[in-house]
């Protein structure tokens, strides 16, 4: 059985927010599963036990600021980038349906 | 006299001291530099020609150009990562490392070409067209940070900043024939980097010698509450580690990063510079770093993974591309990224989301992260032994534009001797250690313990000051 397949692609697609023709759902298929191939070798290593590292650096903490008030981002310059707006708010199409 | 723009920034700011070069004059000579050769080379994707007068004139790097790489955020200056989903996205704010350049007076001239969102090995990727190797221009500067590689090559800036997550700084170097460091992860900050895999980027120098390697460093080194992962450490003075002394030095030279796929004029080249440390006293032993071949896998699993996850922000809501024709929000994120995305940035997301996807995470993701730390541990155990490793940088010299575009495994694998220093989080530089016979760069690569960049150092300017490579220049 292929570790990944057309209609795999598809789903992980659809999880992604991407729309795939059919040109490019045949050529990722075929590329991730070389690649998925490949990686697989990692089944070669008897990881039992073994913790996981998700970074490297040692002896990190999580961060909290001081809650104190202080300047943010001008609104304005935060806005300016936005594909629209209405008033202060970045504007969107339609979310939920319905009149 | 030498041309400004071909001086490296130490050498200039001694001049600017003594009063013999003014400011403008080195901008002037650089942008007249660019102006010359990008068409050619491609390096520089945007050109800050309105210099403002309010640079500080003094400062560790008063009155030096330096390019930016296009991911790295600086206030009012579009900043795209060489993406259509970011075009005219102007950043709020500036990079810390950005901010303490401008503190130290240096003069920011543009932005850098690189592979879309840093993906890649040929900077091929960008939607500005390839970045072309200023040694050969029908071969690729490498990747990601091709542009900055090149242009410091080609002698468009006087020092540029790249960013590293599996080679990205280090593997362009060695292909153009300048410096390129990748420090210790938690070293330098990420604040206004735009992100692509958290738990191995980081930003740093590419330069034309070792010094403004050092120079450079110092400036952007240090701890910063707008990175969480950004470590409390003090930063040394870099410059004071720039010593002609390798004496009793303990170099590990790994077994397995010489084996099959390896360049021969590559294994040459890096093994003869290996015999010149140990010939001013350093002392060589081979080591072992038993699971360097599962390196690329691991990569390739947790870097799209992260990036899948980084990426989904760009959605078309707060910046850049939006595709207008859509008429609810779940179709305008998909028409959006669909064409705001190039193929490499999409396989990548397509591959981290399945490795991430639900029934897949334990046999992908979570088995990554084991044998990340199997990955690591390798390194703990060789570093009982010795006090740096060197191996090469790339397996080859620079391939030919085009070459491996086809083939995206194989474009992987080009990274298979810097992706370990991600993994691990270990700084590591690239220096010129000779050319290939169709006179293309090579590079060497020296490793060492976290937050010893200073060996680092130590280590490549001994060998600096002892060959010549460096020196030489492309002809454009």
């Amino acid at each position: 059985m292929p570790l990944i397949d057309k209609r795999i692609v598809k789903h992980v697609a659809l999880l992604s927010r991407l729309e795939l023709n059919d040109r490019e759902l045949e050529l990722y298929s075929s590329q991730l599963a070389s690649i998925i191939g490949y990686i697989s070798k990692l089944n070669e290593i008897d990881t039992t036990n073994v913790p996981p590292t998700s970074h490297a650096a040692s002896n990190l903490k999580n961060v909290f600021r001081k809650d104190v008030l202080r300047q943010s981002l001008d609104i304005k310059d935060v806005l300016s980038n936005a594909p629209a707006r209405y008033d202060n708010f970045f504007k969107v199409p339609q979310v939920i349906e319905g009149k | 006299m030498a041309e400004l723009f071909s001086l490296t920034g130490h050498d200039l700011l001694r001049r600017i001291e003594r009063g013999e070069v003014a400011s403008s004059s080195i901008l002037d000579s650089v942008f007249a530099r660019i102006d010359r050769v990008d068409t050619k080379v491609n390096a520089v994707v945007k050109v800050n020609r309105q210099q403002s007068d309010i640079a500080p004139k003094t400062g560790r790097l008063a009155g030096i150009p330096v390019l930016v790489k296009d991911n790295i955020c600086v206030k009012g200056e579009e900043t795209t990562c060489s993406s259509r989903i970011l075009e005219g996205f102007r950043p709020p704010y500036d990079a810390t490392v950005v901010k303490k350049l401008k503190d130290e007076g240096a003069l920011l001239i543009g932005k850098a070409n690189m592979d879309e969102f840093a993906f890649g090995s040929s900077c091929e990727t960008s939607c500005y067209g390839p970045t072309r190797n200023p040694w050969d221009l029908e071969r690729i500067p490498g990747g990601s940070s091709g542009g900055s590689a090149a242009a410091v090559a080609a002698d468009e800036t006087i020092m540029a900043l790249g960013s590293d997550t599996g080679g990205s700084i280090r593997q362009p170097a060695a292909l153009c024939g300048v410096v390129g460091l990748k420090p210790t992860y938690g070293r330098v900050s990420r604040y206004g980097l735009i992100a692509f895999a958290s738990s191995l980027d980081q930003i740093g120098p590419i330069t034309k010698d070792v010094e403004d390697a050092a120079l450079l460093l110092g400036v952007i080194a240090g701890y910063d509450e707008m990175d969480s992962t950004s470590v409390d450490v003090p930063v040394p003075d870099y410059t004071r580690s720039l010593q002609k002394d390798v004496k009793g030095l303990r170099i590990g030279v790994p077994r397995e990063y010489f084996v099959k796929g390896i360049d021969p004029e590559v294994e040459e080249a890096v093994r003869r510079g290996i015999e010149v440390l140990k010939e001013l006293g350093a002392k060589v032993s081979e080591i072992h770093l038993p699971h360097t071949e599962y390196a690329v896998s691991t990569y390739y699993i947790i870097g799209p993974a992260e990036a899948s996850s980084n990426l989904a922000r760009f959605d078309g809501v707060q910046y850049g591309y939006r595709d207008k024709d859509a008429d609810n929000i779940i179709d305008m994120y998909v028409r959006t990224r669909s064409k705001g995305f190039g193929a490499e940035a999409k396989r990548r997301i397509l591959l981290g989301t399945y490795c991430l996807s639900s029934g897949y995470y334990d046999a992908y993701y979570l088995k990554a992260l084991k044998v990340r730390t199997k990955i690591k541990e390798d390194f703990d155990e060789a570093f009982r032994s010795c006090d740096c490793i060197i191996t090469p940088t790339s397996p080859t010299p620079a391939f030919k534009i085009g070459e491996k575009t086809g083939d995206p495994l194989s474009m992987y694998l080009s990274d298979v001797y810097t992706i370990p220093a991600n993994l691990a989080g270990l700084p590591a530089i690239s220096v010129p250690c000779g050319f290939s016979s169709e006179g293309l760069p090579i590079g060497l690569q020296i490793m060492a313990k976290p937050f010893d960049e200073e060996t680092i150092f130590r280590v490549a300017y001994t060998f600096e000051q002892a060959t010549d490579w460096h020196k030489r220049k492309p002809m454009l």
